[in-house]
């Protein structure tokens, strides 16, 4: 494409997707990253394109029809010669330069072997999602314990079960589409243990009642989970998991209202897989070295902040979908146009929606971001949840770091957050970064503030022979 | 049905597939041990955050086995994949 970029649009889950798609519909010259080998993020995560007969997921999927509404925006983008899609390219950072950014990627269609580019564009969109939140426990590092999103993941992207008799645990409403796609897949699912009470919900039932999509997309998934017997235990947890080379067993227990197993109320479960997720952890790494202000979202994260058109504290930089708070991917793909929309605002451009159009997506941003706050009121990490650690529980898997490490660099060596916990112990120093347990090391030492990741200077890893090869490109690669 | 070589053995796998899911599908969930406590360890996330599943991909190490798709006579070797 021309070396004249207008915006660089990073993730093409469903807010980028929005993003790329509206920006190219109102005349800019748009490149749109994704590390994956196909758009869609993780909500309509989907094999590559080739590969789609031999792995049939269409059943998984809700919302089909807008998600290929996009595709064909998107289509209609590069047909243009206004859109292109750099897909498996992985950006590692984003940097200042001139009065723009340079986008610096990883390029792994031929992976393992990759090559680093670097894209310049006067402004970017950054939609990078999240992943799950997870707490551990003992035996969470067992193999055949996954995470909820790692379950989704496998079933949507390769067409694999993990296991043929599964017990999910955690909060929040993601549980129900693993339970249900799992099931659907013939998968044994024993039990879903959400521990957050169903009446949590009742303290704040407005953005529930003017959410009626939600309401039939639960219940959608509540007749599927019906249809295949499987209940949901409401104030339960997965309080450990037992096993050798792979986990043979879960104990599950209700919980007090704070979080604590109830005394006698264990039960132990037969399984040979296990999934987990305790609502998401917003993917900031981009944004975190630009000096994005950050806000706190409900579900006790620290998020981008940004104002009624996705725009951060910084000139140029706008973000969509839940690396600005978690509400689902409606939001995201409100979130993605009212960027686009701004975009196109603020460079003088007319824009694509009219004023009627677009005064009702901000009114549906506004709706589904009071039902993403209730959720994460509705759903909290129980304050009490780190009561089911043994001192021998490994809360970092990188470094093997145990709880009782973490605990004594508190209690003995002073440690006030995850980032002095880090240099005490090294938990979070491992290959992950701390991405896995950061949250966690986080609730064990400051129980007031939002979790915010510690900054890392590059969101992936890149060899330093990619980086060698960079040497000789011209400013902006052509394809 | 196409092939991967893991640890000398054919795999098969369904083109589209990434190795962990190739892995997976055979019944593996883990193929790697710790170098600390020697645990096993295998896919966790399988989005590409969390590092668990690290193998080595013809020859080059480090790789997040959820997120290289399989090809045709790709080699993989384990237990090589977390010296940083
Ligand atoms: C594993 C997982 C599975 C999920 N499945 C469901 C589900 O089945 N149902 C449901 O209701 N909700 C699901 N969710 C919640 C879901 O994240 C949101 O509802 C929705 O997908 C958010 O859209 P988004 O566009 O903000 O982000 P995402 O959909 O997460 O899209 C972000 C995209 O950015 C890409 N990306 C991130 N960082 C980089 C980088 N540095 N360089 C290049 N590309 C990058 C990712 O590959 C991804 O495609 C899931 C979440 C996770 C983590
Ligand atoms: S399973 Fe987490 S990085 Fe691959």
């Amino acid at each position: 494409m021309s070396e004249l970029l207008d915006l660089v649009v990073v993730g093409a889950g469903p807010a980028g997707m929005a993003a790329a798609a509206a920006a190219a519909a109102g005349g800019l010259r748009v490149v749109l990253v994704d590390s994956g080998t196909a758009v869609g993020g993780q909500f309509w995560r989907h094999p590559p394109e080739h590969a789609r007969s031999a792995i049939p997921t269409k059943d998984l999927h809700h919302g089909l029809r807008q998600y290929r509404t996009l595709c064909d925006a998107l289509a209609a983008g590069q047909a243009a010669g206004r859109l292109e899609l750099r897909l498996a390219h992985h950006v590692w950072s984003v940097v200042r330069d001139g009065d723009g950014f340079a986008i610096h990627m990883v390029d792994r269609r031929d992976a393992p072997r990759e090559a680093a580019t670097i894209l310049r564009a006067p402004r970017i969109c950054v939609a990078t999602g999240a992943y799950d939140r997870q707490l551990p426990f003992p035996g969470w590092d067992l193999p055949g314990v996954l995470t909820i999103g790692g379950l989704q993941a496998l079933l949507k992207g390769g067409g694999v079960a993990a296991g043929s008799r599964v017990v999910l645990g955690g909060t929040g409403p993601f549980l129900l589409p693993v339970a249900a796609g799992l099931a659907a897949r013939g998968v044994q699912v024993v039990t879903v243990c959400e521990a957050a009470r169903p009446t949590g919900w009742l303290r704040h039932p407005g953005p529930l009642l003017r959410n009626p999509g939600k309401w039939l997309e639960a219940a959608g998934y509540a007749a599927a989970l019906a249809r295949h017997r499987i209940p949901i235990r409401p104030r339960t947890a997965i309080i450990s998991a037992e096993g050798g080379a792979r986990v043979t067993s879960v104990r599950i227990a209700s919980l007090t209202s704070d979080g604590r197993p109830r005394p006698a109320t264990e039960r132990r479960i037969d399984v040979d897989a296990v999934g987990v997720g305790w609502g998401f952890v917003p993917q900031l790494d981009l944004l975190i070295p630009l000096g994005c202000a950050l806000t706190t979202s409900a579900d006790g994260n620290s998020v981008i902040a940004v104002d009624g058109g996705q725009r951060t504290s910084v000139t140029g930089v706008y973000v969509a979908g839940e690396a600005c708070g978690v509400g689902g991917a409606a939001l995201a793909v409100s979130e993605g146009r009212l960027a686009a929309e701004s975009i196109l605002a603020d460079i003088g451009a007319p824009p694509v929606l009219g004023r009627q159009r677009l005064a009702a997506v901000r009114a549906a941003v506004a709706s589904q971001r009071a039902f993403g706050r209730a959720l994460g009121l509705a759903h909290p990490v129980p304050p009490a949840w780190s009561s089911w650690l043994t001192d021998d529980t490994v809360v970092c898997r990188c470094e093997e770091v145990s709880a009782a490490t973490v605990r004594s660099a508190c209690s003995d060596g002073g440690a006030q957050d995850h980032r002095q916990v880090k240099q005490l112990t090294r938990a979070g120093m491992g290959w992950c970064q701390g991405r896995m347990c950061g949250p966690a090391v986080h609730c064990l030492t400051s129980h007031e503030r939002a979790y915010t990741p510690a900054e890392r200077i590059v969101a992936t890893p890149v060899t330093l022979g990619a980086l060698a090869r960079l040497d000789e490109q011209p400013s902006t690669s052509h394809e | 049905m196409s092939h991967i070589v893991v640890d000398g053995e054919p795999l098969p796998f369904t083109e589209g597939q990434t190795i962990a899911a190739a892995l997976v599908a055979a019944g593996r969930v883990a193929w790697r041990t710790t170098r600390i406590n020697q645990r096993p360890r295998g896919v966790f996330c399988g989005i590409g955050v969390c590092f668990d599943c690290l193998v080595t991909i013809d020859g080059i190490g480090g790789q997040r086995a959820c997120l290289v798709p399989a090809r045709p006579d790709m080699t993989v070797t384990t237990e090589e994949g977390d010296d940083e």
